[in-house]
């Protein structure tokens, strides 16, 4: 034989869903893996999803636990849909139960080695012809014990002795700190090669549950905390955002907005495939210009799924049918799937991959979400931010068109903190202002930007009747509606405005 | 009297192994004066009894009879302890904590 027998370090697709996307590809394959987290940070609900979905590819895995008994792992696995009985009989899974056997009173007599625990699990690996192996956790190894040393050697021996069998091998170890020393008793100090932490921090009261791989050597993964859940019924989610590669493709195509007016200003209504931001402060009409948006699916045969998170179905579809578009028919002909939730019930998370299961079941051709705003009430700023990217993106994926309203916190002018994350990634942006002016209130409505279209530059007044949304004219003589102060301006005044500009515009 | 069955779990002929084996044997002879039944298993070859009873360290010595069953790890080279893991030395204490 002639070359060399050095290869480049393999992976091995995990099947963890998003997974593979922050680890470019999977696990180091062949090698092991240390999984460093603080407790109730699901290292046992990853170490054994890496295994039933290995049993899914058709490679055996074996589970070594150190903790609970098999008995309980396989009980608390049920709710995730994993029914690991079936699997040990079917011969795919293969439990090497190290867990305390506390009826039995143990005496230490002289020196020892853990030899029959690793002739148990290279037998158990034989047994199930096993690719991968989980150990559950190395920290309560320690816990049995009383010689710290011994088992120290004894397990840097049990990592060897993994790499020989050629699986890939993911081990637990417990923390004490989110952001601290890797794992307790020093166990990182064998296998180093590649280490992943989970943590599961509490922000501003709300649970956070991140994942970061903080090394693979010789091979490449993607760096920083990447948010994930656990979903009863699949799992750990992990939510990548770097996955999201800014690589839509870009039509030319118009939907309309619902409303003449409106697609007018936006040179012929809002662009498939964009993202577009409606802000505004309260009762000035976004809800309004969604169910508008919503209801121009019926005019061009589109598919809207509305997911709304202030108002009820019933009351949604009480205001459209005060507006005289008909929600119920639309429903019926499967043209309109509007889903309520209380943005409360669940984590950013969870409503990203539960939002993105509804579009991908739902296949529509628009999405409306009324409001972002409500969304952000239950998030920290950091998650609001990846949620956004996150639910952006997958929407442009699709190449469908987005409508997103959102609540600024003032009545004039200002923007909000959703609109700071949200205004560079959204294609369009429209305002919906009050303006007080003569001791009336009126309302404004301006495209503020439209990617790739040309569009008017205009401040228009506004009015809502019941029939809906009605666009007049532009503000004449009147500055400031933006800043929330506005000022009469004076004839003269605006065309010596006008020539200045001119004149510079000549030069 | 009862009978002793005490089975002695070991890896590979190793010097560790060979010196339980030789510790066990002692022991019994000085302590259990023939009213033992000794076995001696490899779990290498056979790891599924290792399995089985959830062995772990090697050697591990498993009292079966009489009950209470007890289990003593090391190279047994501790004697003391090893009669006190086996309830040995002990008996009339062993039997307290039973009844109390």
């Amino acid at each position: 034989m002639s070359g060399s027998v050095i290869t480049a370090v393999q992976k091995l697709e995990t099947g963890i869903p998003g997974f593979e996307h922050v680890s470019v590809g999977g696990l180091p394959k062949g090698r092991t893996c240390l999984l460093s987290g603080t407790a109730g940070s699901s290292k046992t609900v990853f170490a054994v999803q890496f295994l039933v979905e290995g049993i899914r590819r058709g490679e055996g895995g074996v589970f070594v636990t150190f903790e609970e008994s098999p008995e309980n792992i396989m009980s608390n696995m049920l709710s995730f849909g994993w029914n690991l009985e079936q699997l040990v009989r079917a011969g795919g899974l293969a439990f090497v139960d190290a867990s305390p056997q506390l009826d039995q009173e143990l005496v230490e007599a002289g020196s020892y080695d853990l030899g029959a625990l690793l002739a148990r699990i290279e037998f158990a690996v034989g047994k199930v012809q096993a690719k991968r192996v989980s150990v559950d956790s190395l920290g309560a190894v320690f816990s049995q014990f009383s010689d710290v040393a011994t088992v120290r050697g004894e397990l840097y021996r049990m990592a060897v002795a993994l790499k020989k069998m050629s699986v890939t091998a993911l081990l637990t170890a417990e923390r004490t700190e989110e952001y601290g020393p890797l794992a307790r008793f020093g166990v990182e100090e064998f296998v180093a090669d590649n280490v992943i932490i989970l943590r599961n921090v509490l922000d501003d009261e709300k649970r956070r549950r991140t994942l970061e791989i903080l090394k693979f050597r010789g091979t490449d993964h993607a760096k920083g905390e990447f948010p994930f859940t656990v979903i009863p019924g699949e799992g750990v989610v992990i939510i990548p955002l770097s996955e999201t590669k800014l690589e839509q493709k870009s039509s030319t195509l118009r939907v309309t907005s619902g409303n003449d007016t409106l697609d007018e200003m936006c040179g012929g209504g809002f662009l498939r495939d964009s993202i577009i931001l409606v802000s505004g402060a309260t009762g000035c009409g976004k809800t309004l210009l969604v169910t508008a948006f919503v209801s121009g699916a019926e005019k061009q045969d589109d598919r809207c799924l509305l997911f709304a998170f202030e108002e009820s179905r019933e009351q949604l579809f009480r205001n459209a049918s005060g507006w005289g578009m008909d929600f119920e028919t639309m429903e019926r002909q499967g043209k309109l799937k509007v889903v309520c939730v209380y943005p409360e019930v669940m984590g950013l998370e969870d409503h990203l991959i539960r939002m993105k299961k509804e579009i991908r079941d739902f296949k529509p051709t628009r999405v409306a979400v009324d409001s972002l705003s409500a969304l952000e009430r239950v998030s920290t700023g950091k998650s609001f931010r990846e949620f956004v990217i996150g639910i952006t993106s997958f929407i442009k994926h699709q190449e469908i068109v987005g409508l997103f309203s959102s609540t600024t916190p003032t009545l004039f002018g200002g923007a909000s903190i959703t609109e700071e994350h949200i205004s560079t990634i959204t294609d369009s942006i429209l305002l919906l202002r009050y303006v007080e002016m003569f001791g009336e209130m009126r309302r404004g409505i301006t495209v503020l930007k439209m990617r790739g279209s040309m569009h008017d530059k205009g401040i228009r007044e506004y009015a809502i009747d019941g029939q809906g949304m009605h666009i007049g004219a532009q503000f004449h003589g009147i500055a400031g509606i933006l800043s929330g102060q506005p000022m009469q301006i004076s004839q003269p005044e605006i065309e010596r405005m006008g020539s200045l500009f001119r004149e510079e515009l000549v030069e | 009297m009862n009978k002793f069955r005490l089975t002695l779990y070991v890896t590979g002929h190793t010097p560790r192994s060979e010196k339980g084996i030789r510790n066990l044997q002692r022991i019994c002879a000085e302590e259990l004066q023939g009213t033992y039944e000794m076995t001696v298993i490899d779990v290498l070859e056979q790891p599924q009894l290792a399995e089985d009873q959830k062995i772990l360290a090697t050697p591990t010595l498993v009292k079966e009879l009489p009950p209470p069953l007890r289990r003593v790890i090391g190279d047994l080279s501790d004697t003391e302890k090893v009669l006190l893991g086996l309830d040995i030395a002990i008996v009339g204490g062993g039997n307290e904590r039973n009844g109390g």
